[in-house]
């Protein structure tokens, strides 16, 4: 009788192939001062599979012109593509109708665009605006530039010593005064996957509007914004396998519509004399001027490359991946890790004893380790710990157990210099 | 070759035992370093007297670069006459940003063991914040950063 073969190392779900995932990305060939690249900066930005290249190519060399204008052919085909690349995105998080999936430059701008389109025309003096302590600067600035012009409030909801929103601190929060909440769906310096539901249902309860910043959630679970019911969500391609300078913000079509725009110009206009200006309907109304029309397409077929690999799959296996690399680190003495939220995608922020790390990086790079180090644009997190500055490895679905060991014995070697 | 000849056991150790670590009481000139891109902060008191630093100290948080480039520069700046002090900083900001030719006469020593960030954009800044607050220091401007544009002491602009 042969006994079973126990494996410690988790079962990849079936269907999932690393080597083939691996192989559709080029860059992850290259190599850094003669080391692979091992690349652990995807929170930042993750990388571009070929079929995405392939497919801005593909729009660049056949299909380029302005959209929505001309009467000729290639206007016309990039029209649809850019609608298309709407409409994948609208199935992507299952929003009702594509009219409510504006592309905007990215996640700042979208949080911008509400800030400037709700906020602006909706909230008063004394009114007051919940933020958490988890929020990237992103969700942070654009809500106090309004509460300075508007003399507004901004209230802060805790975190515990794991990274985890105190939410019975949150519903403390509400009052007659609260008007808006802005909530990070996973923290990018931590990795903390916030409740978001419950405190969405909480803050509809009180009648007010929920923007979530979907940054760094997107590339990593599956999104419903009506099974949510969140008022406003965004996020950015490029942290999805896409290009830069893309992004789009989910917003109900009511409250789109009572918004004024943020940005005047080409495309969002009905009609202009120059007595008056009628808006155009949305999406339109927030997309003023030329779009990022290659980069929108780009967008839609990373889309395509998510789904058919499966977000279920991905983040099935980026689990795994951040058991172990939790374990790894924890192995190693004088190794902290900073968030450790019962509820975390695979990002793992992490301080060493007696070791900037700025230095932790730089040494790391040496490895072809790339990290992110520095406060990740989320200084009141950094506060929170009481650390200046922490190194984050955050995973992809790309990445591999033995890029975990090569980061673990990086990190050896970084003590060791350090001895 | 970069990283390698970075951290050196000259710049390890004086990350490890810094000289001149500490805050004088009794200092006339002093300026707080600041480098919003990292959070570091370095704090820098010194004696002049008659155009002669008799005494320098410096404290703050900050990586190994910093840390060894600031012990090293108030090594080498202390007794040392303002103008001299000035030299330096100059031709030191001139060394972390590739522009110093090491071949040509120069005044910085020991100090050519931090040529290497010039292969490092984002850590230039590292070690070129002490000089930058000792130049603040010099000329009693309270705070420095290098981050501020109208400080005539901005010495890399390079935004990473």
């Amino acid at each position: 009788m042969n006994s079973a073969k126990v494996s410690l190392k988790p079962e990849i779900s079936s269907g999932f192939d690393l080597e083939k995932i691996r192989a559709d990305f080029p860059i992850l060939k290259l190599k850094i001062d003669g080391k692979p690249l091992v690349y652990l900066d995807n929170a930042a930005s993750s990388q571009m599979p070929q079929q995405v290249i392939d497919r801005l190519v593909r729009y660049q060399t056949t299909q380029h012109a302005n959209i929505n204008r001309a009467v000729h052919y290639l206007s016309e085909v990039a029209t649809m593509e850019y609608h298309n690349a709407r409409c994948k995105l609208q199935q992507f998080i299952n929003a009702r109708e594509d009219r409510e999936v504006i592309f905007t430059s990215g996640t700042t701008d979208s949080i911008n665009l509400v800030m400037h389109g709700y906020g602006r025309k909706f909230i008063k003096a004394g009114d007051e605006i919940i933020l958490t302590t988890l929020e990237h600067h992103s969700n942070i600035v654009p809500w106090q530039m309004l509460a300075n012009e508007k003399d507004a409030k901004i209230r802060v909801v805790p975190i515990n010593d794991k990274g985890e929103l105190e939410v019975d601190e949150y519903e403390k929060l509400f009052n007659e005064h609260t008007k808006f909440v802005g909530l990070i769906h996973v923290s990018n310096a931590l990795g903390t996957i916030n409740p978001i539901k419950r405190m969405i249902d909480f803050a509809h309860q009180h009648g007010v509007p929920v923007l979530i910043d979907g940054a760094q959630a997107a590339p990593h679970m599956n999104i419903d914004v009506q099974a949510l019911d969140c008022d406003f969500y965004a996020f950015s391609a490029h942290k999805l396998c896409g290009p830069t300078g893309v992004g789009i913000l989910f917003g109900k079509a009511a409250l789109l519509e009572s918004m004024q725009p943020f940005k005047g110009g080409g495309d969002m206009i009905a009609s202009v004399t120059f007595e008056e200006t009628l808006y155009n309907t949305i999406p339109h109304k927030f997309e003023a001027g030329t779009p990022p029309i290659a980069a929108a397409i780009g967008f839609g077929a990373a889309i395509d490359y998510l789904t058919t690999i499966g977000i279920a799959r991905i983040a099935a296996y980026e689990s795994s991946l951040l058991n172990y690399a939790t374990e790894c680190l924890n192995n190693i003495p004088g190794v902290k890790i900073i968030g450790t939220a019962a509820e975390k995608t695979a990002v793992i922020s992490f301080t060493i004893d007696g070791i900037h790390p700025h230095d932790i990086g730089t040494i790391l790079n040496q490895d072809g380790i790339a990290v992110r180090t520095g406060h990740h644009c989320a200084q009141p997190v950094m506060q929170r710990f009481n650390v200046p500055a922490t190194s984050r490895a955050s995973f992809a679905f790309y990445n591999k157990e033995t890029e975990v060991d090569a980061l673990a014995a990086g990190i050896k070697n970084v003590q060791k210099v350090f001895l | 070759m970069h990283t390698n000849s970075l951290y050196q056991e000259v710049i390890l150790d004086h990350n490890r035992k810094p000289r001149n670590y500490g805050k004088l009481d009794h200092a006339n000139h002093h300026a707080m370093g600041h480098n919003p891109l990292c959070g570091d902060r370095l704090d820098i008191t010194l004696q002049l007297e008659n155009d002669q630093i008799t005494d320098i100290a410096f404290q703050g948080e900050s990586c190994a670069i910093c840390k060894a480039s600031a012990s090293m520069m108030t090594a080498a700046v202390k007794g040392k006459s303002r103008i001299d002090a000035e030299t330096l900083i100059h031709e030191f900001r001139e060394l972390a940003t590739g522009k110093l030719d090491i071949n040509n006469p120069h005044h910085l020593g020991r100090l050519t063991i931090f040529s290497g960030v010039r292969d490092l954009p984002t850590r230039v800044k590292c070690a070129i914040l002490p000089w930058h607050t000792l130049h603040a220091a010099l000329n009693s401007i309270t705070d420095a950063s290098t981050e501020t544009n109208h400080d005539s002491a901005q010495a890399v602009s390079s935004k990473s």
